[in-house]
């Protein structure tokens, strides 16, 4: 069994990013809103929703990651520069790893934006 | 692929055969049949200059606005009439103006960007043109009888869904709108298979022109932002209708729910209306710069990373609703998030124009000008998104100020710039540069000189909307430099509605390409109407620069599709990532049943304004029987010849179905906009669950038996969908009708099933917000499936009428696909109000 995917062609990997940060973000809106209007007297509390969002955001960062990995190799590792702009399967496939990577890039920045709240807030209404 | 091709040259007379059937099957009609093309040179034009009438409409309204400022207690307009003005002017300025010119822009460009003939859909384009047209004079026209709606674009419960204060407006507001989103999802769904299946040969993702990557971000984002604001207008068109309370605190509603469903939609529309014109630029600045865009996969970074994080940043106009603050916090992190791809794409262009040599020419003077209008808009924005200081500049006209840098920085002077660039497309005459440079510095200080006090203003505390304020608290003199910088912004407007209006047929023709510019879209002839002569391979970026002889092999003929020798519109379908071809496809031609669907639709939306009811049902079914009669007549025709010799050796299928064919995708992408309204209306159930302690207040549910039974036989439909699909791949005609009917049974029971569960608990929708939405998920779904057994009586006509086969099943695989979406929706409803109240 192998441990990575194998290399897919498809146009919908370029999305991988920002679709882990789009679910990571709906994760984290959507628990503290529920949690601030309905579980406050509930079974946890807000430390432990925290900490469970922090979990979250490390296995969406993890997530990220491998996804910028696999950008990596489908760029060849980086052998090549851009503009990857010749009429070639092969170029088509190092443009689309690195642009991928970059957007890799941009999802995990974006992603440390909005955990930088959990950090921070201690409360629903401090 | 540098595959050698072997061009085989025809002689001057063959040339001319050809030619002369291309211009016959592609001819405009003449005389009043003039308005039934539905070629996209003529489609995008109508788009661009009706969008343009309706900015200049809303324009004048701003003007009136700004009159009205101009000194303290003044009397030109009176309140309700002032709140009609600028209700109005922002209304009109982002759904009539804004979102349809770039659908205007991108219509007209994308085919011979692309080096096609024509998008896949022709006709529906023509209809999201007639939809447009008809909802924006019906909108704009209530004005004059004094009933347009008056508060604010973004109307807001309790004081629009108060029927003594907004009288009919809000529903005009409600219903126009409604049938204009209709249209945006129209072009959407155009614009994204355009993009992805009608790329010229050759024309790899890697090479495609960044206006395509960008449209097509846009095209996706139209898809996710629109249906929520669809949504919302039907909770809200029901509340004032029938008095269903979703927004009535009082019975259970919370008017918050409006303010989401609108800014999910709101948010990412500033986003929809940026990136095209953005788009604009950066198919300007190599031009100006005379060398390649720097940083291609940077453009696509900042185009994908833009529209992902647009969708994270819509409880930011909400930030003084009382929200948690945690939440906020969320909403604040992503917003300044968004601004780093949205830098990346401006780098970008600076580091082309410094790495090239650039003339500067109008188009760059209006792009280029525009780009640092919007920057300090950003700026803002940036500053805005922090919610302490939110809370302090919140409603005043800080924000007015923000917005309109944004707004007109980053959409409007663009779109002048593309106006100016791309004229010698539509008139083979480039615009005057001289009219254009005073016109772009009249507007560039006007601008400056009308918006930038706002912040001052706004930061000495004048909330927005006010129709007037005293003289006394230092807000006058402000305010009398805004109008005067208003007006002269308007001159500037006007110089340059003179020189696009102005007679030219004294000025002599332009070469073809005169910017000598890189990409495909400059090879088009205004003078024809047939996109490209011939459809050519493509192995650049920048083609004219790069591939030598492209325009004379073109215009030879010497490529791909030459003629038309079956007499149908024709234009070739490539694969998504190489574009390798697979598919000549037909595309429909001039007809009149698009403009009889359009008004009929509308004839719908405006007689519900009114609430005439026979109207209403009159013309539903005569837009049921246009669709109808258009499917019929123009799709998934059967080619007596099953393959096309498309020149170069090459022969392609003229009939594809499933995934391989446009239409599929059509469906697929449509479905994916309605399952998106379909998941906020389920939202809302969720956001009253999670408002209220018991969000049943006690009254009566479904029950458990009913809806699990309508889960059951809509899921017994889809399975009977799924015989019908393969029973007609073994071409066994009896079994699919029979498989067909009884699917269309079980649908039918379906439907009456989830009627039945909130009818017999006797749930009133009017009582309470919780029968209320139940009711509406029921009504969703149960309605899907009345579409579901049209299109499964559809399936059987073409199925008797000997129009579906084995190899011909393109409908059924696309009725089938529709089927998919629809069992995940009834499942989900009905499982949610039979199953939820009962475990929650």
């Amino acid at each position: 069994m192998r441990l990575l995917p194998k290399e897919v062609e498809s146009l919908w990997t370029l999305f991988t990013g920002p679709t882990i940060w789009a679910v990571h973000f709906l994760v984290c809106y959507v628990a503290v809103a529920i949690y601030c209007e309905k579980a406050r007297t509930g079974p946890f509390t807000f430390a432990e929703m925290r900490l469970a969002l922090v979990l979250v955001t490390l296995l969406a960062l993890a997530g990220i990651v491998l996804s910028a990995w696999l950008a990596w190799r489908q760029w060849g590792f980086g052998s090549g520069d851009p503009p990857h702009d010749a009429p070639t399967r092969e170029d088509r496939l190092l443009f689309q790893g690195f642009a991928t990577l970059l957007l890799s890039g941009l999802s995990f920045v974006a992603v440390l934006f909005v955990a930088v709240p959990l950090v921070l807030i201690e409360a629903c209404q401090p | 692929m540098t595959e050698v091709v072997a061009f085989q040259d025809l002689s001057a007379d063959e040339r001319e055969a050809q030619e002369r059937k291309l211009r016959e099957i592609w001819r405009t009609p003449c005389g009043w049949r003039y308005w039934t093309s539905v070629n996209n040179t003529q489609i995008g034009l109508w788009y661009g200059a009706a969008a343009f009438i309706f900015m200049l409409f809303a324009g004048v309204l701003a003007l009136l606005v700004r009159v009205q400022l101009a000194v303290p207690e003044n009397g030109f307009l009176s309140a309700d009439l002032f709140n009609q003005a600028f209700t109005l002017h922002g209304t009109v300025m982002m759904f009539l103006f804004a979102v349809p010119i770039f659908e205007a822009v991108a219509i007209f460009l994308l085919p011979s960007m692309l080096g096609a003939r024509e998008l896949p859909f022709p006709r529906l384009s023509a209809f999201g043109f007639w939809s447009f047209a008809l909802g924006g004079v019906f909108v704009c026209g209530s004005i004059f009888f004094n009933a347009a709606p008056n508060s604010g674009w973004f109307m807001y419960p309790p004081l629009a869904t108060d029927k003594e204060y907004s009288g009919i407006g809000a529903d005009i507001w409600l219903l126009g709108l409604s049938f204009i989103e209709v249209a945006s999802i129209a072009a959407a769904v155009e614009l994204i298979v355009g993009i992805m299946k009608c790329r010229a040969p050759g024309m790899r993702v890697n090479i495609m022109p960044l206006f395509a990557w960008y449209l097509l971000i846009v095209a996706g984002m139209i898809l996710f932002a629109f249906p929520p604001l669809i949504a919302g207008d039907i909770l809200f068109e029901m509340q004032r209708m029938f008095n269903w309370p979703f927004f009535d605190a009082e019975r259970g509603g919370d008017p918050l729910l409006w303010q989401h469903l609108f800014w999910i939609f709101g948010h990412p529309e500033v986003y929809i209306i940026f990136l095209p014109a953005i788009a604009i630029m950066a198919m300007i600045v190599p031009t100006f710069a005379q060398r390649p865009i720097v940083g291609y996969s940077w453009i696509v970074l900042a185009a994908v990373g833009t529209g992902f994080l647009s969708f994270g940043l819509w409880v930011h106009h909400m930030f003084a609703t009382g929200l948690p603050q945690i939440s906020l916090a969320f909403f604040s992190a992503a917003s300044e998030a968004v601004a780093i791809p949205t830098g990346v794409q401006i780098f970008v262009f600076i580091a082309t124009l410094l790495a090239g040599r650039v003339i500067f020419s109008v188009p760059m003077l209006f792009g280029t000008g525009g780009l640092a209008v919007f920057v300090i808009g950003g700026l803002t924005g940036v500053m805005v998104a922090l919610v302490p200081f939110d809370w302090q500049a919140h409603d005043t006209y800080f924000v007015v100020a923000h917005l309109h840098y944004v707004l007109i920085g980053g959409m409007l002077f663009p779109v002048v710039a593309g106006i100016y660039y791309y004229y010698p497309l539509i008139n083979a005459r480039k615009l005057s540069d001289r009219l254009g440079k005073i016109a772009f510095w009249i507007m560039f200080a006007g601008f400056n000189v009308a918006f930038f006090p706002m912040h001052l203003v706004g930061l000495r505390g004048m909330p927005r909307r006010v129709f007037t304020y005293p003289a006394d608290i230092g807000w006058d003199w402000f305010n009398l430099v805004s109008t005067v910088g208003a007006f002269v912004f308007a001159a500037g407007v006007v110089v340059v509605v003179i020189d696009v209006l102005r007679p030219k047929h004294r000025q002599p023709k332009e070469q073809i390409n005169p910017w000598n510019a890189g990409t495909l879209e400059w090879i088009s002839e205004p003078e024809e109407n047939w996109g490209v002569r011939s459809i050519p391979i493509i192995t650049s970026r920048y083609p004219i620069w790069d591939q030598p002889d492209l325009l004379e092999d073109i215009n030879a003929g010497r490529y791909y599709l030459p003629d038309a020798q079956d007499g149908a519109r024709e234009t070739l379908v490539t694969s998504v990532l190489d574009a390798r071809p697979i598919q000549c496809l037909r595309v429909g031609g001039t007809s009149i049943l698009t403009m009889v669907a359009a008004f009929s639709l509308g004839g719908v939306f405006i007689a519900l304004t009114f609430h005439w009811w026979i109207v209403t049902i009159f013309c539903a079914v005569l837009t049921l029987a246009a669709i109808v009669a258009w499917l019929w007549t123009a799709t998934a025709e059967i080619p007596r010849a099953e393959f096309r010799d498309i020149g170069l050796g090459k022969k392609l299928p003229l009939y594809n179905s499933g995934p391989r064919s446009v239409g599929w995708w059509g469906m697929f992408i449509t479905m994916a906009g309605d399952g998106t309204a379909y998941a906020s209306l389920m939202f809302g159930y969720f956001f009253y669950w999670t408002i209220h302690e018991d969000f049943t207040a006690g009254h009566a549910g479904p029950g458990v038996a009913w809806p699990l039974l309508a889960a059951g036989l809509f899921t017994l439909a889809w399975l009977a969908m799924l015989l019908a699909r393969r029973v007609n791949a073994s071409d066994r005609p009896g079994m699919t009708r029979a498989a067909l009917l009884l699917s269309a049974a079980l649908t039918l029971a379906g439907c009456l099933a989830g009627i039945a569960g909130p009818h017999r608990s006797g749930m009133d929708p009017t009582a309470h917000v919780y029968p209320a939405i139940v009711w509406v998920v029921a009504i969703w779904t149960v309605a899907h499936g009345a579409i579901g057994i049209v299109m499964q009586a559809y399936c059987l006509a073409r199925s008797l009428a000997g129009r579906m086969s084995a190899r011909h099943d393109m409908d059924m695989h696309n009725v089938v696909l529709y089927w998919h979406f629809l069992v995940i929706t009834a499942v989900t409803s009905f499982g949610v109000v039979g199953l939820f109240p009962a475990v929650r």
